[in-house]
């Protein structure tokens, strides 16, 4: 289980490569990559700044991950967030996951990436051509990790 | 009572600050309280903490306004979180 919180980008493949020799019981491999899209709210977006909570951040990503590997059989995982400023198609972020089998890979990726996204410390500023915004939650992002929850408020 | 504030994200940049040590009055005594307190500082503060506009965390984990205080707390305000 690895987590990384960096400025620089990363190559998806090294990484891949890397979490398919972890374990030889390794039967799927699943990865979420996530991109600076170049339009929010019909507004053009020139690039993103992104900070974070340097401490909390490391321990809110430990915990996404302790509570996936307690729903699912996890072999390995790892998270890459960048910081910084992005431009529009940079990566921002990589969920892997590996497992024997798919199932259990494809679940824990996309609760791994449902959660990060409403409790991990990390802030994103928009810049467009008429200024800069700080993003608030989206209400679609709170959904999908309540569904993980079966309506439990978390 | 002694307290490590922290800003992230808007109001970081809105209050030109990321972060400051406060000795804070006797009768603060949850996180609701501490910011009523610090909205006192002008009408920049006021409008930036919010109850509504600010998340908080005490000692690295998300709180709600209720969360009782104590000294030598790490307290962070920010906006909401839009990782990902």
């Amino acid at each position: 289980m690895s987590i990384s919180i960096q400025t620089a980008d990363f190559d998806l493949a090294a990484e891949l490569a890397a979490l398919r020799k972890s374990s030889a019981q390794t039967g799927a491999l699943v990865s979420f990559v996530g991109l600076v899209r170049d339009f929010s709210s019909d507004e053009k977006i020139e690039g993103i700044y992104l900070e974070h909570y340097p401490g909390m951040c490391e321990k809110a990503l430990q915990k996404i991950i302790g509570e996936a590997q307690q729903r699912w059989h996890l072999l390995d995982v790892r998270i890459i967030h960048r910081i910084g400023q992005l431009l529009p198609n940079d990566q921002i972020v990589l969920v892997a996951t590996a497992s024997t089998h798919r199932a259990d890979a494809f679940a824990a990726c996309e609760f791994i990436i449902d959660y990060l996204k409403t409790a991990a410390p990390f802030w994103k500023r928009e810049q467009t051509a008429h200024g800069t915004k700080w993003l608030d939650t989206k209400d679609t992002d709170i959904q999908r990790m309540r569904r993980w929850h079966n309506g439990e408020t978390v | 009572m002694n307290i490590t504030l922290l800003y992230f994200g808007r109001p970081r940049e809105m209050l030109a600050t990321s972060g400051e040590t406060v000795e804070v009055p006797d009768n603060i005594g949850t996180l609701a309280d501490l910011l009523a307190w610090l909205r006192t500082r002008g009408s920049n503060w006021a409008q930036e903490l919010a109850d509504s506009r600010v998340r908080c965390a005490v000692n690295q984990e998300l709180s709600g306004l209720s969360a009782r205080l104590n000294t030598g707390d790490e307290v962070a305000i920010f906006s909401p979180i839009s990782g990902g």
